[in-house]
């Protein structure tokens, strides 16, 4: 089977990428092909890179306290050009309520600060067999 | 999302970012279908021009890419990039990290960047990647730039796919000319000897025109005296120098330029020794023929595949093949004679053509 | 040594290794004590600091172990300085009248993330980011809206900023000139350390080169307008919150100081003339008795370095004058009570160390913008320890401790070691353009990351005592789109009613100085008094010196 390829992002402006290289490097780890986009980077430049890249799923970690803003932004380009099967998930200091609200706005799950990033890797994994199962 | 062929063709020549981006992922999967897409995308293959950018990790070859693509880009030229970066041997993933670098053009809609892991050592890398810059061609990018890598032959290989072939090296790396590769030596149409502001590297040029300019003096001094150089005033690096920067159609030597990515500086002149080398091939018919080559290339790799396909994928042959098992234990056969035998059995399958 | 005192260390020695052989003999509980990755052992005695000259020293003489000033804490407490700032500077501005009347003695100004980047809060980019971790501040009219009613000749303030610093620090010295206040009395920090926000922060605007330029230039500046004024606060904060060990944080941030020291004699300032006014910010993690003996090997090699290696002559030069936080990293988001515990001892740690100010964590703090309370708690912490403890009677009362003065020995000689690693791989600059310092501090951080999940670590109610409580049992602040919006409009009645012409002139001259070596300071602050706003100001200077690009490591 091919490898999945997963977009890890860092949106918003502050610095705090430890938590997006750390899931980056475990999911290559998991056999993952990660395209990591570094620092800083807006909703256009995540969807743009997720839709050249053809991705499966783009990871997202936020803590600046912008999720409400930049989530759904990110979710809303990817549908603009067609690719809403593209899994948006991802974690951070996201209050339940706003994880919830999120999540109801189309976002797969999204992960509180301090999840084990086998967590995230099985959630992937499943995810992903259980769509190639539905296409195939 | 299922889509019919069909539909994304014609996604594809409406010029949609998301269609080429399924186009390349077929193409780079080798899909159910790929190759009726990569049929139905031929006509449009031949336009743009390739540039192959090799080189040690960490040289700076994403950092002049994105300059080239800058550049190109204020000449209104449509550009498509391919990152190739090693997978990891152990767990088959990757981490791709060359559009950080590139992030200056992230957004802007003539450009188009795709990272690649070459997923481990299964062959045919090369002619994928060249198959992915087809699809590029196809799509209508003026430009297409191949970034690897440059350690091992694999790489080597995807660079030789491209027109033009830079080879960035760093004074750094311990790429002293001595453990220079011979094989990059080879690939090389153009030398760049990035961080510059870092000391060794005017030494680097020096040993590289040295290395180009006897090399050239070497194949020089077989020609009779009047036509060659006398050996008195052999100067190598004087030669290289005076080649690199001349319009011969004949003879293309391998231009040495110097860069300071981090500061922009020598990107014009590369871009100008690029635009040279394309002239040469151009006059001398270097170009057809690197294309005819890939052609070639092409077809080597996809009959291969089909071979592979149809002769494992049949079960009869299978079968076949396990019945022959106890002949070669009992030394009856040898899988040599075997071989034969069961190319000579298969002629209908090979040929597409069931029985 | 006379042969009594010689017989003496022989006899000590003998029972020390009777006394070892019972500890190896006895039964002991299965538990690590090594925090920072040394082995720490049971007991130290007076052979550990045989010969030692710490032992002989007092406060307020060089090299400083004991402090920097003869009197200890009586001469003056510490300043209790805490950091606080969120939402549009109106609101910020209550809050800080609020500290001060209940006895908070100092500023300290959190700026949100766009500020910390450089954008204005009309910018694109800070979308949905404005006010939510700071206040947002993205002209002279927001400072001035932000110390409304504080007399900034009066009140000391700190702002953390780095990658911007000089502009903020514009706007903040035009809106003291506003109210009338005399620069020679500004007192105050601003953060302004570049270096360690490409190592960890990673709140960078300009390449390395320029940005140290622009550090320069403000010491320059500085020294001649506001003497009074820390010209940087040169940071472990973000080095150790990053992952970095207690040695890690005292070598790289004392190997930054170094080098804005080399920067500003390589512009033929006189060191005595800059050195004076540097600062320094320190962690204060869970370890306490590493923590403080690493302010005290901070403050002994700061010393050293500055008068030999440096030529320094006056003690100003000489002596480290730092502030203090309690460890944001060390909170946790599960039962979040006990994180007032954990920055009670943190606090003191610091304060035995001899803090010139303390900013003491919320207990919220990992969850959200601290609450009114928690910050008030936070504050009574600090108020408990210098009123009721009886700790800051006494200078440096841990001085001659065996293994306080051990570990201030052994931390000295880990960063002396790691300076020559540093030099090894060709400086600071050149170690943050390879990755070597970001790399040995993400290492670090992995390998306090495994402990933590292999229960070699304890943290108490994460991996040991774990309840099953709900995720929180504190209210939380929240910022909402409000501010953003009366931020923005703000923002707008601001461009609208200044002088569009002036404000093109000012901005065409400082990118016209900016390729030149002019000191840019002057003509920041002219752009600053011209209402110029942030992003203008650094976009301007972007067009000269570039932008900074990270590289990936991992
Ligand atoms: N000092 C210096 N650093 C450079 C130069 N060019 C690139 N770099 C840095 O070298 C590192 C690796 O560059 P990158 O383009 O990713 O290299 P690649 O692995 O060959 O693609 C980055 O940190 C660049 O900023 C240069 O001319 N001088
Ligand atoms: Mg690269």
């Amino acid at each position: 089977m091919r490898p999945i390829r997963v977009l890890v992002a860092k949106p918003g402006l502050d610095g705090h990428d430890r938590g997006a290289k750390v899931v980056a490097a475990a999911l290559r780890d998991a056999g993952m092909e990660v395209i990591y986009t570094g620092l800083h980077q807006t909703p256009e430049m995540i969807a743009t890179a997720a839709i050249q890249e053809d991705v499966d799923v783009v990871g997202l970690s936020i803590l600046s306290g912008a999720h409400m803003t930049l989530i759904p932004r990110v979710l809303d380009l990817l549908r603009d050009d067609g690719r809403e099967d593209i899994l948006v998930t991802g974690g951070g200091i996201i209050p339940r309520e706003d994880m919830d609200a999120l999540e109801a706005r189309g976002t797969g799950r999204l992960f509180g600060p301090g999840t084990p990033t086998s967590e995230l890797v099985e959630y992937i994994h499943n995810w992903f067999e259980a769509r190639e199962a539905q296409t195939a | 999302m299922p889509q019919s062929f069909d539909a994304l063709i014609a996604d594809f020549e409406a010029g949609k970012t998301a269609a080429l981006a399924r186009a390349i992922s077929i193409v780079e999967n080798h899909r159910t279908g790929y190759d009726e897409l990569m049929t139905r995308l031929h006509p449009r293959i031949g336009r743009a021009q390739r540039l192959g950018m090799t080189g040690p990790p960490g040289a700076g070859k994403s950092t002049i890419t994105n300059l080239i693509v800058q550049s190109l880009r204020r000449d209104n030229l449509r550009v498509g990039v391919v990152a190739v970066d090693p997978s990891s041997p152990f767990t088959g993933g990757a981490l791709l990290g060359d559009r950080v670098r590139m992030e200056a053009v992230a957004l802007d809609r003539g450009v188009y960047i795709r990272s690649m892991a070459t997923r481990g050592s299964l062959g045919g890398l090369s002619a994928r990647t060249a198959e992915v810059a087809d699809v590029l061609d196809a799509f209508g990018f003026d430009r297409i730039i191949i970034e690897t890598v440059g350690v091992g032959q694999t790489e080597l290989d995807i660079a030789r796919t491209a027109d033009t072939t830079v080879v960035v090296l760093v004074p750094e790396s311990g790429d002293s000319i001595q453990t220079l590769k011979a094989g990059v030596m080879e690939i090389a149409d153009i030398f760049v000897v990035n961080k510059g502001d870092r000391p060794g590297a005017d030494r680097l040029r020096n040993d590289i025109e040295l290395m180009l300019g006897l090399r050239r003096g070497a194949t020089s001094a077989n020609i009779p005296a009047h036509h060659g150089i006398p050996l008195k005033t052999f100067n190598p690096i004087r030669i290289a120098r005076d080649a690199a920067r001349s319009e011969n159609p004949e003879e293309w030597l391998p231009a040495v330029l110097g860069t300071i990515a981090s500061k922009g500086e020598g990107i014009d002149l590369l871009l100008a020794a690029v635009d040279r080398h394309f002239r040469y091939l151009q006059t001398s018919g270097g170009l057809k023929g690197r294309r005819r080559n890939r052609l070639k290339n092409q077809v080597t790799e996809v009959v291969a595949e089909r071979l592979r396909a149809r002769l494992w994928e049949d079960p009869d042959t299978i079968t076949w093949l396990d019945t022959q098992l106890d002949l070669m234990e009992a030394g009856t056969a040898t899988p040599f004679s075997v071989a034969d035998e069961l190319l000579s059995r298969s002629g209908p399958l090979l040929t597409g053509v069931k029985p | 040594m006379t042969t009594a005192e010689m017989l003496e260390l022989d006899r000590l020695r003998e029972e020390v290794a009777q006394w070892r052989a019972r500890f190896d003999a006895a039964t002991k509980r299965n538990a690590l004590f090594a925090n920072s990755g040394h082995v720490v052992e049971p007991l130290y005695t007076a052979l550990d600091i045989a010969g030692d000259a710490a032992a002989a020293e007092v406060p307020g003489e060089f090299p400083f172990t004991r402090g920097i000033h003869p009197t200890g804490y009586r001469g003056k407490l510490w300043t209790m300085r805490q950091f606080a700032g969120f939402g549009t500077a109106p609101e910020t501005n209550a809050r800080y009248k609020y500290l001060l009347s209940q006895g908070q003695t100092g500023l300290s100004v959190a700026f949100d993330f766009p500020t910390l980047m450089g954008y204005d809060s009309d910018h694109p980019r800070s979308e949905g980011e404005v006010g939510k971790c700071g206040v947002a501040i993205s002209s002279l009219a927001d400072m001035e809206t932000l110390f409304e009613g504080i007399p900034l000749d009066k009140v000391s303030v700190s702002m953390t900023i780095n990658g911007p610093a000089v502009i903020l620090f514009a706007f903040y010295v035009a809106a003291a000139e506003k109210q009338g206040a005399v620069a020679a009395e500004l007192r105050g920090t601003i953060q302004n350390d570049i270096l360690k926000e490409y190592m960890a922060q990673h709140a960078w605007v300009y390449p390395i080169e320029p940005a140290l330029r622009l550090i320069v230039d403000n010491f320059a500046w500085s020294a001649e307008h506001v003497p009074l004024w820390n010209t940087i606060s040169i940071s472990g904060y973000h080095i150790r919150e990053a992952g970095a060990t207690a040695a890690q944080e005292l070598a790289f941030t004392l190997a930054d100081g170094f080098t804005y020291v080399e920067r500003g004699i390589a512009r033929g300032l006189d060191v005595d003339d800059f050195a004076p006014r540097l600062s320094f910010f320190w962690d204060i993690h869970n370890d306490f008795f590493e923590e403080i003996a690493k302010l005290r090997a901070a403050r002994r090699i700061w010393a050293r370095h500055m008068r030999e290696r440096f030529g320094a002559k006056d003690t100003r030069s000489l002596i480290m004058r730092f502030h203090s936080q309690t460890a944001g990293v060390t909170l946790t988001a599960q039962q979040p009570m006990n994180n007032i515990v954990r920055v009670a001892y943190q606090a003191m740690a610091a304060v035995l160390g001899g803090t010139q100010s303390l900013h003491t964590n919320s207990m919220d703090e990992t969850l959200a913008l601290p609450t009114e309370q928690a910050v008030e708690v936070a504050l009574r912490t600090q108020q408990v320890l210098a009123y009721e403890t009886g700790v800051p009677n006494v200078a440096d009362p841990l001085g001659g401790s065996y293994y306080v003065e051990a570990l201030t020995d052994k931390l000295e000689s880990e960063a002396e070691a790691l300076f020559t690693k540093i030099e090894e791989v060709g400086g600071v600059v050149r170690g943050l353009e390879t990755g070597w310092l970001q790399r040995q501090i993400s290492e670090s951080s992995s390998r306090q990351q495994w402990e933590v999940e292999q229960r070699r670590r304890t943290i108490v109610g994460v991996n040991d005592f774990v309840t099953d409580e709900g995720e929180l049992t504190i209210p939380l602040l929240k910022v909402g789109a409000e501010a953003e919006r009366e931020q923005r409009s703000r923002m707008a009645a601001m461009r609208a009613s200044r002088d569009d012409a002036l404000v093109k002139l000012r901005l065409a001259a400082l990118r016209d100085a900016a390729k030149t070596d002019a000191n840019l300071m002057p003509l920041i602050l002219d752009c600053a008094r011209a209402y110029c706003t942030l992003y203008e100001i650094r976009a301007a200077m972007e067009e000269v010196f570039g932008a900074y690009r990270e590289p990936v490591f991992f």
